[in-house]
């Protein structure tokens, strides 16, 4: 039995609580091939013991992409804390501080209790009927007069399967529109984009219990410190034990993880492909590959080997500003690995190139025959808690249950099963991103936008434009959260939503783990679940199917997952096999879950690749560069048996690099301690203290060159917009500027927008509208800029007050 | 002047024309962010293009001019910017956009007819050199006119059904 040690946190000492200090606790080191120690995390409101608990409720973290299983505490009908579950095989009772504090949120005054709707230019509360009403209104005459194509939704990575499901189907079966995606477009296309290249389909190939064989470990763009606290518990503990794995680090900041590293490269934002090209000619060239396993489950090996092989380490160091021994070291360390596990993250997903750099990573594996064993892994990651599901469902620019838009026998599978004619699915093209709804919506094309739990006015690029499109006359916003967000602000109704705790439904994270979350408190005033709302819009606008039924025939959420599971069977994400009574005894399971495999699948692709078979796979493909799709006879000659595809790409410059007018780099990124647009974690009030308005990294070179030290206010701009920010000297690259993009407006003067013209508190003021041509998502970290004094700091105590953890000199 | 140098010449003013085209169509529609991206992206192959034909003419007599200046856009591109900045929001550029598209396939078309021919005659005559270069270009002429046409198809429901 592995060791238990319960470690209730200390409640605080001097004046920052423990996990805020030290968010990855103490560690329990364990051996190669051994099963993880558990270890109890525990948090509960000041002066309340396990014993005050009234009553615990299952679920499992929405605060990030890692799936950590916790209970939650419950007392006198109000949330007073969490704790981890020692049994569930994701965090074995591990929480992270975003977790054990940020449950508060929940509780917090501000919730939106009521729906709301624009009269005479304001907001004004009102009841159900009449916000529903009006949507309803505005959905029938849209259709008449203008089409289906009128209408877009904007969901998130943060609601439930159900709920997803729910959408996709009243959205693309009810209404008929193209036009639903999701913020997941910010957060995990890439990683689904990527998957579908290498694999066919998306589905995550590896398991985080690779980490436990694995004896190399190899990060590329992922502050897994940071942005899965727990999963790095599980390294750090590794690290600690018997025979350790080795470590890869690519990222241009100086992170907990690249402290950890053996190599640590850092290349110039906008250069990942090069890095990975020349890692993968070092691989061939080297002879560091398993041709056996190339001839038996792979195409494509002949064109990447020509394309890479003038991708030297020096020609790459050119490129990259990475000294090319370190890059054949890099090469050498995972050339000679025996169980590899690669992770991916934003630092390749919102960078220049995305979804060819992330394949590449796939390719790593393909060539040395390291998948679908135990260490041997890709996890391609996700950013948001239940992101997987806005994929599997269809929620986020794809067809539920993986299905291929191009493979007319797959659409009308979903017709039978929604009982609808074909045509009423529209398949005439891939369903619209996010990034062209909003140019859509600009164009005056789309006049009803529905915003459900995600807050564009903060995380989209290039805010001024995002917020000239949203508060048109001409389109009709509806915003579902639950605060008053700098989007819900500039609304037509806004409608108040339950959320984590409040609710049932169930979530997968990054590795495929399906968990329960079930409603532990009521709802905040007149709050209601996302799956009552859509259920009530569908029942309104009388969507019916073609026999004359009701369209969505479930009514809550047992029965909206049983009718998710009839849409997934038979697909890569088998649902067939789960049920609520099963994720309540066992906690976390991995899908494909079926009759046949009752307890999961830890590991995708053990016995080839069949998902990629012309008739069953997701994607036909795309050229990484432009973005162009490959017709199904293109693919049907070049993958006819359906085996992984080896996919190269050529490096192609940064489309916005560093220039006289604007010197810097800028990259965005996140801190441990919030998430997202800090709507949760904001109102926490150990993590707002630990991390309280936004601040401008740049290297301690760097500021010297520019006469500014630490704790100058700085102005970081761009040709579309500035930030004021206190300034950190941070262990980054030179030349290149970074800011944590969590900050908006809500809680300054301002509201929903910079109280200042000349320069705003939100990352995104700065940032281009520029997205991968493949995956569509945003590139965030690949623009220029330039950093100019504001003023100097008063005194000491006003520098940089909280670190980041990662990013602490 | 033979049929060589002729699909030589041909294609040198093809693949100058694309270059410039495309470069057009960036700057035109610049509030439409991935086709002003990509068509930056793809002109640079025809530019390239152009050089690799230039320098490959000289082998066939043929004095074909190097790639084109861009380093000041000149006020002719400064106005087209600002004229897509200010007339973005309008629907009438969805035909406008789509309109480019189809000129941008046609070209690049045009250049992909010629690259096969060149490719034909160069194995016909066993020219090496010739058909090293049209190994080389002619696959991206393909992915070019994949592009035009996969924005095409994605754009046009929308774009045509709304105005």
């Amino acid at each position: 039995m592995p060791l238990v040690s319960a470690e209730p946190l200390p409640s605080g000492s001097d004046d920052r609580p423990d996990r805020i200090d030290n968010p990855w606790g103490a560690r329990t080191p364990y051996a190669p091939g051994t099963p993880w120690p558990a270890r109890t995390d525990m948090h509960l409101a000041p002066g309340l013991g396990e014993g005050d608990v009234e009553r615990w409720a299952r679920s499992a973290s929405l605060l990030h992409s890692n799936g950590d299983a916790m209970d939650i505490a419950v007392r006198e009908g109000r949330i007073v804390g969490v704790r981890g579950r020692t049994t569930d095989r994701v965090n074995r009772g591990r929480l992270g501080p975003k977790d054990l504090y940020g449950w508060q949120g929940n509780n917090s005054p501000d919730r939106l209790t009521r729906p709301l709707v624009r009269e005479n230019g304001r907001l004004a509360e009102c009841d159900w009927p009449t916000a529903m009403d009006r949507i309803v209104t505005r959905s029938k005459e849209l259709l008449d007069e203008r089409g289906p194509g009128s209408i877009g939704f904007y969901t998130t990575g943060q609601l439930f399967l159900e709920e997803y499901y729910t959408l996709a189907v009243l959205s693309r079966a009810g209404l008929g529109t193209h036009h639903l995606d999701g913020n997941t477009r910010l957060c995990t296309a890439t990683a689904g984009e990527a998957l579908k290249q290498s694999f066919g389909s998306d589905g995550q190939p590896g398991s985080y219990e690779d980490i436990d064989h694995a004896d190399v470990i190899a990060l590329f763009g992922h502050n897994m410190a940071e942005t899965q606290t727990v999963l790095w518990m599980r390294v750090l503990d590794r690290l600690e034990g018997p025979r350790p794995p080795r470590l890869v680090c690519v990222d241009p900041r100086f992170t907990q993880v690249a402290r950890r590293a053996d190599v640590h490269l850092a290349p110039r934002p906008g250069t990942n492909l090069a890095l990975l090209d020349a890692l993968l000619h070092e691989l061939i060239r080297t002879g560091r590959i398993d041709r056996e396993y190339i001839d038996r489950h792979t195409v494509g090996f002949e064109e990447l080997a020509a394309a890479v092989e003038e991708c030297t380490p020096r020609w790459a160091s050119r490129i990259c500003d990475v000294p090319a021994p370190a890059i054949q070291r890099a090469a050498e360390i995972i050339g000679g690995a025996e169980r590899l596990l690669s992770t991916v993250l934003q630092g390749v997903y919102q960078s220049h190139q995305a979804t060819a750099a992330a394949v590449q990573v796939n390719n790593l594996h393909l060539l040395r025959g390291m998948l679908g064993r135990p260490g041997c892994g890709v996890l391609q990651m996700n950013g948001q808690p239940s992101a997987e599901n806005t994929r599997e469902c269809g929620a986020d620019g794809d067809l539920p249950g993986f299905r291929n838009w191009q493979n007319d026998q797959h659409v009308a599978e979903l017709a039978d099963i929604w009982n609808v004619t074909p045509s009423t699915i529209p398949h005439y093209g891939p369903p619209t991103h996010a990034m062209q709804m909003l140019r859509y919506a600009e164009q005056g094309s789309i006049r009803m936008l529905w915003i459900t739990g995600t807050n564009p006015a903060v995380s989209l690029p290039e805010l001024s434009r995002i917020r000239s499109i949203l508060s048109q006359e001409r389109l009709f916003v509806v915003v579902q959260d639950i605060f008053l967000t700098e989007t819900a602000q500039m609304a037509d109704v806004v409608l108040p939503a339950a959320t984590w705790g409040e609710k049932t439904g169930t979530l997968t994270n990054a590795d495929r783990t399906v968990h329960l979350s079930e409603r532990a408190v009521d709802p905040p005033g007149q709050a209601r679940s996302d799956l009552d709302i859509f259920l009530d819009y569908a029942a309104r606008m009388d969507f019916r199917d073609k026999d004359g039924a009701p369209l969505i025939k479930w009514h809550d959420p047992p029965s909206a997952f049983a009718a998710w599971q009839r849409c997934s069977a038979g697909r890569p994400c088998d649902y067939t096999g789960l049920s609520y009574d099963r994720l309540r005894e066992r906690g976390g399971i991995q899908w494909p879950c079926t009759e046949q495999a009752p307890d999961g699948t830890a590991r995708l692709y053990a016995d080839g690749f069949d998902f990629a078979h012309p008739d069953t796979c997701e994607s036909f493909g795309k050229d990484l560069v432009t973005g162009a799709s490959t017709e199904a006879v293109e693919y049907r000659s070049l993958n006819p048996d359906g085996k992984a595809l080896i996919k190269a790409a050529e490096y192609v410059p940064p489309h916005e690099d560093a220039s006289e007018d604007y010197p810097l780099q800028l990259i965005t990124g996140r801190t441990v301690y919030h998430f997202h647009t800090r709507t949760k974690t904001g109102r926490a009030p150990e993590l707002n203290a630990a991390a309280p308005d936004v601040w401008a990294e740049i290297s301690p070179a760097e500021a010297a060159a520019q006469g500014l030290s630490d704790g100058d206010l700085v102005r970081v701009s761009t040709p579309r917009g500035a930030v004021r920010a206190r300034l950190r000297t941070t262990a980054l690259r030179d030349g290149v500027v970074f800011l944590p993009f969590h900050y908006g407006y809500w809680d300054t003067p301002g509201g929903w927008r910079p109280g200042d013209e000349s320069a705003g508190r939100a990352a995104n003021e700065t940032t281009i509208s520029d997205w991968d041509p493949a995956s569509k998502q945003p590139l965030f970290k690949t623009c220029a800029a330039r950093v100019s004094l504001v003023a100097r700091r008063e005194n000491r105590a006003e520098g940089a007050a909280n670190d980041t953890a990662g990013s602490s000199t | 002047m033979t049929g060589v140098t002729l699909t030589l010449r041909q294609l040198h003013d093809g693949e100058r024309t694309l270059e410039h085209d495309l470069l057009t169509a960036a700057e035109r529609h610049r509030t439409d962010h991935e086709i002003h991206h990509v068509a930056i992206d793809l002109s640079r192959w025809s530019r390239e293009h152009g050089g690799r034909l230039a320098e490959t003419g000289r082998h066939y007599d043929l004095d074909l001019r190097g790639p084109r200046d861009h380093s000041s856009p000149g006020a002719l591109a400064t106005l087209r910017q600002k004229a897509a900045e200010a007339l973005g929001r309008r629907p009438e550029t969805g035909l406008l956009l789509l309109h480019d598209l189809c000129d941008l396939h046609l070209a690049a078309t045009r250049n992909s007819l010629h690259w096969e021919m060149l490719a034909q005659a160069a194995q016909a005559l066993r020219d090496e050199r010739l058909l090293d270069l049209a190994s080389f270009c002619h696959p991206r002429t393909l992915r070019q006119l994949r592009w035009t046409n996969t924005m095409i198809k994605q754009l046009a429901p929308q774009l045509l059904t709304s105005v």
